[in-house]
């Protein structure tokens, strides 16, 4: 379980970019290209290395006007999936 | 989807085989037996083309590959372009005569992740798979670079007979190399791998007791690392989707830029392949006949046509069809449907019980 003040952070070699051609965002790694849904995106989008879950989790309630448990666990959930891929780093 | 006029899906990755040269000599390689030779070879500036083209048609992925991509002088020159694409680099590479300087530059071109192949786990075995002294100290030492250069490191190891009891050396192997991903793949009978499957094909118990051996290191390296394993074909009940279909989701350019639906795709005889020097890749991936040749389902005949599997296997493997069966259309003889089972069972078997010495790939 990662502490709240845990930074993550998308180490080189997995990038999130827009795909143009099908007009979608998509999480590129190592031999995986993966959709985010649009819960994993807004993650995503926040996730730059330098905020904290907790920051992370405080602009998603804050932006979404939604249950600060809620998201903690959302995000949570997300960060361990991609932590079981070796794609995320957290410090 | 803004390129194509038909409901036929854009590429998602692209192999580039960007030159048949390597110093191995690995008695399954997967280039074809006749190799492509230098003088035939794309020049950089076509390279830079063939990429380009292939982000305008919705490539995300690029796979660079050869024989040993490294034997390119230009690789940095290609990675830089490509990275300035936003296309994701993957190197694949047999890490052998890459020193850190050149890793240096690689990594500054813009490089995305190395995939690096091991043999087999000690450097007697790997040398002598590999027909090339010295290749197991510069792997290790190449991996050494790349994941002290903070590059995601995968360790790829093609599986048979001479290695497949040590996997979980293999793995270890991988752990302590700092890899994040291992890729066990599983030698595939056409090619040099078809003239070697006498030496090179396990038998069922090895499969089974390697496949073991894989699920207890997944679950104990979970989170450290991953590995990704298929089931080696012949002893499947079903194919594999390969390539997730005919002219589906990839496609792969040859050295002197032949495009292909699989790199197989050349041994089956009758189909024309064409080249990006003289056509335009989207015009290929859409119109050619060689990609629609096999695209999704209504070439099938039965038992495919009716199977609730074909789109799922989408028929198996056509280069392996047509390499058993003399039809490159047949349904994959690995299939427990196929009429070809039984025999290609029987031919396991025998090849598996055979002791014959194996042929190194050779120019
Ligand atoms: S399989 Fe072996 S011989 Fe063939 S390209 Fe790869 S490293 Fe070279
Ligand atoms: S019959 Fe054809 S579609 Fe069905 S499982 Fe076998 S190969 Fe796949």
């Amino acid at each position: 379980m990662f502490e709240e003040d845990a930074k993550p952070a998308l180490p080189r070699g997995v990038k999130l970019q827009f795909d143009s051609a099908r007009d979608h965002w998509v999480l590129l790694g190592p031999e995986r290209i993966l959709k985010p849904d649009p819960v994993a995106l807004e993650i995503l989008k926040r996730i730059d290395g330098t905020k904290s879950i907790d920051q992370i989790v405080e602009d998603l309630t804050q932006t979404f006007n939604a249950d600060r448990g809620q998201i903690l666990k959302d995000v949570r959930a997300f960060l361990e999936g991609l932590s079981d891929k070796r794609m995320i780093d957290i410090k | 989807m803004t390129v194509g006029s038909t409901d036929i899906p854009a590429p998602m990755g692209l192999l580039a085989e960007l030159t048949h040269r390597c110093p191995l000599k690995c008695p399954y390689c997967s280039n074809p037996v006749e190799l492509e030779r230098r003088s035939v070879e794309m020049s950089t500036d076509d390279w830079k083309k063939v990429f380009s083209q292939a982000q305008a048609l919705g490539v995300l992925q690029l796979h660079l590959s050869g024989g040993e991509p490294s034997a390119r002088g230009d690789l940095e020159e290609i990675i830089a372009h490509c990275s300035t694409l936003n296309l994701y680099t993957n190197l694949i590479t047999a890490g052998v005569g890459i020193p850190k300087e050149r890793w240096q530059a690689l990594a500054d071109a813009g490089l995305d992740h190395v995939q690096l192949s091991v043999q087999a786990p000690t450097a007697e075995a790997n040398d002598f798979v590999a027909g090339f002294d010295g290749a197991f100290r510069a792997k290790i030492e190449s991996a050494g670079h790349v994941t002290s250069l903070g590059l995601p490191l995968t360790i790829n190891a093609v599986i048979h007979r001479h290695n497949i009891n040590t996997i979980e050396d293999t793995i270890e192997l991988a752990a302590s190399c700092g890899a994040r991903r291992l890729e066990v793949a599983h030698v595939q009978y056409y090619g040099w791998g078809l003239k070697n499957r006498q030496s090179l094909i396990p038998t069922r118990e090895a499969v089974l007791d390697c496949m073991a051996k894989i699920e207890a290191a997944r679950e104990r390296l979970s989170g450290s690392l991953v590995i990704d394993a298929v089931v080696p074909d012949y002893y499947a009940r079903f194919p594999k989707p390969c390539m997730g279909g005919w002219g589906a989701r990839s496609l792969n350019v040859t050295p002197s830029g032949k495009v292909l639906p699989c790199h197989a795709a050349e041994t089956i005889a009758g189909l024309t392949f064409e080249s990006v020097t003289e056509k335009p890749l989207a015009e290929i991936w859409y119109e050619s006949e060689s990609f629609n040749k096999f695209r999704g389902t209504t070439w099938m005949p039965e038992p495919c046509r009716s199977c609730d599997r074909r789109e799922i296997d989408w028929g198996g493997c056509r280069c392996q069809a047509f390499a058993f069966t003399g039809r490159a259309d047949a349904t994959d003889p690995v299939c427990e449907k196929s009429t070809f089972r039984n025999r290609l069972s029987e031919i396991a078997e025998a090849d598996a019980a055979a002791e014959e010495a194996f042929e190194y790939r050779s120019f």
